[in-house]
């Protein structure tokens, strides 16, 4: 069961996401994620901690996310990718496009500088 | 001495365990199959990793099954049947929906950022055998394999590497 949780935090929004994200789930990550773009959100940042599962559904929908804020100059931040959900993004070579941190702290702007994606 | 080196031989590449799973095509039941396929994998001693990428590859394999030959609709038949062999997996993945054709089955440019189309992709960079049998009379078969050392030799398949529906 998919589970997702969004808090402000500055100017950042952060939604953390528990359980798989497949192809039954990832139409809640999407209505979310396109819930957030509407209202022109500047900073989401993807806490995947809890993500244990992720298959392209899911990779398509965050880069349907990443696609939509940077038509209006917003930024998509990832973080806590396992290693099975890091290597989905490293199959398909989305590790470089994404901004991808190991801790919510490193994903937030002011530590920015701390920790190169 | 020679009766179990004998024993050990004959069980060399054989068949020695056959799992099946009989699925309605409905989304919600693919972490059924990936718990199976996952479990079955780390019988047979796969690292992590190699459980991980086989799961996936089934997986991506019944969502297309589920979007493309069946067009979305979730109460059609999927059935997979893994085998378990003495150096791997061997996964065969049956519907009865829309014909797949083999020309448009194909991975998608990387560097094309586009939401969509990594299912191909995973399969393929994930599993040492990917095949497709247009035989069949009526839906689509697709074979996977994947093995735990070196494929090389293993590999071999007649069957022309391809995968199905493209994602």
């Amino acid at each position: 069961m998919l589970d997702i949780v969004t808090r402000q935090k500055d100017q950042a929004v952060i939604v953390a996401i528990s359980g798989d994200v497949d192809l039954y789930s990832s139409p809640e990550v999407r209505k979310v994620l396109i819930g957030l773009t509407g209202r022109k959100a500047p900073l989401i940042v993807v806490d995947l901690r809890a993500v244990s599962y992720m298959d392209s559904s899911g990779i398509a929908t965050l880069v349907e996310g990443l696609q939509q804020m940077s038509k209006y100059g917003g930024e998509l931040r990832l973080f806590g990718l396992g290693a099975a959900v890091r290597e989905v993004f490293e199959l398909s070579r989305l590790d470089k496009v994404f901004q991808i941190y190991d801790s919510e702290a490193a994903a937030l702007p002011d530590n920015q500088a701390a920790e190169t994606p | 001495m020679k009766a179990t080196k004998r024993k050990r031989a004959n069980l060399h590449n054989k068949t020695i365990d056959t799992v099946e799973f009989r699925v309605a095509s409905d989304p919600k039941l693919l972490k059924i199959i990936r718990a199976g396929i996952t479990h079955l994998c780390e019988l047979i001693g796969f690292t992590p990793q190699q459980s991980q990428q086989t799961t996936l590859a089934v997986d991506e394999a019944c969502s297309n099954i589920i979007k493309y030959a069946y067009g979305g609709a979730t109460d059609k038949p999927i059935i997979v049947t893994a085998r378990l062999i003495q150096n791997g997996i061997e996964i065969i993945l049956r519907d009865f929906g829309k014909k797949a054709v083999p020309a448009e089955i194909k991975s998608r440019d990387l560097d094309d950022l586009r939401p969509g189309g990594l299912g191909v992709h995973l399969i393929r960079s994930t599993m040492d055998v990917v095949s497709y049998d247009t035989s069949r009379k009526r839906g689509n078969e697709l074979r996977l394999a994947k093995f735990s050392a070196a494929p090389a030799a293993a590999a071999n398949s007649d069957q022309t590497p391809v995968v199905p529906a493209s994602s």
